[in-house]
């Protein structure tokens, strides 16, 4: 079965969407980011969407819902990406997506997710050995 | 008003709905839309073939080139023997839904579009006719 591929970063969940999807690989995806949030206790979900030539009300919609359902199982979640011209006609058709966090790009987007979570994306919570430690333990080999 | 050109797509299935939206981003590519007024017209093609496929049990879609006085654009015919819309001043309030939709598709079409023509008649099915302008 089709489907839109979901990578693990530490503890967050990354989606690019690169497709046109038809109604039921939303619906899929919507369920199958369910799935990995509480079977991987993520707590962030990046949701890409600038490949997306258009957001109807219908992915407009599943968008919503993946905010929403993230929230219920504890993860926060960003969406990035979204075009001038997409932005515009989501206002347009009526669609403001309330609730919802965006930020200009991926970068951005991580920057909020880490803050919004507290987490720096990798398996280890704050606090714990800092990735610099590591680095000099490798530059001395 | 005279058509430069014409296309019927089957509206029957959700890849029918995706293929919609690819034909009518070709057609107002070349057209010589605006890349804000392509996106327009394709999400509100989308909105008015989803009601087709799901409240009106699919239908066709006309996609057609045409030109008036100079002017250039699209319009785009959405066509069903569904049972059709009661009360259509009711459906094109926003939030207004008989299924589990946001209720935007048909309200937002008309936003979206330049020109907005919906025809429905109790058990016989429903017409959308909408036309953007470059
Ligand atoms: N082709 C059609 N045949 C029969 N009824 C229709 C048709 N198109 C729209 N309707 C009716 O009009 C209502 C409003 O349509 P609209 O597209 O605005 O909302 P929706 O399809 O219910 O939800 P959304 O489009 O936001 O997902 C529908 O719920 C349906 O009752
Ligand atoms: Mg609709």
């Amino acid at each position: 079965m089709e489907r839109i591929p979901i990578l693990r970063m530490g503890q967050f969940l990354i989606v690019s969407i690169q497709v046109d999807m038809h109604d039921r690989l939303a619906l899929t995806l919507q369920s199958d980011l369910a799935t990995r949030i509480s079977e991987t206790g993520a707590r962030g979900v990046l949701l890409d969407i600038s490949s997306l030539e258009i957001v109807d009300s219908f992915i407009g919609r599943m968008i919503s819902n993946i905010a929403g359902t993230s929230r219920v199982l504890d993860a926060e979640t960003v969406v990035v990406g979204i075009q001038p011209a997409v932005a515009i006609t989501l206002v347009e058709l009526g669609l403001s997506l309330p609730g919802v966090r965006t930020a200009l790009n991926v970068e951005k987007g991580m920057a909020m997710l880490r803050h919004a979570t507290g987490f720096d994306g990798h398996d280890a919570a704050p606090g714990s050995t800092p990735l610099s430690e590591s680095s000099d333990d490798s530059a001395a080999v | 008003m005279t058509v430069l050109r014409c296309e019927i797509v089957p509206v029957r299935s959700q890849q029918d709905v995706v293929a919609v939206r690819q034909s009518v981003r070709s057609l107002a590519v070349a057209q010589g839309l605006s890349l804000v007024d392509q996106t327009k017209v394709v999400t509100a093609a989308s909105e008015l073939a989803r009601n087709t496929l799901d409240h009106g049990g699919g239908g066709t879609a006309r996609l057609e080139a045409v030109i008036d006085n100079g002017r250039t654009g699209l319009r785009l015919t959405f066509e069903d023997r569904g049972p059709g819309i009661k009360d259509v001043d009711l459906a094109l309030t926003d939030g207004f839904t008989t299924g589990n939709g946001l209720g935007l598709g048909l309200g937002g079409a008309k936003r979206l579009s330049n020109e907005f023509d919906l025809w429905s008649r109790a058990g016989e099915g429903t017409r959308v006719t909408i036309t953007r302008w470059r």
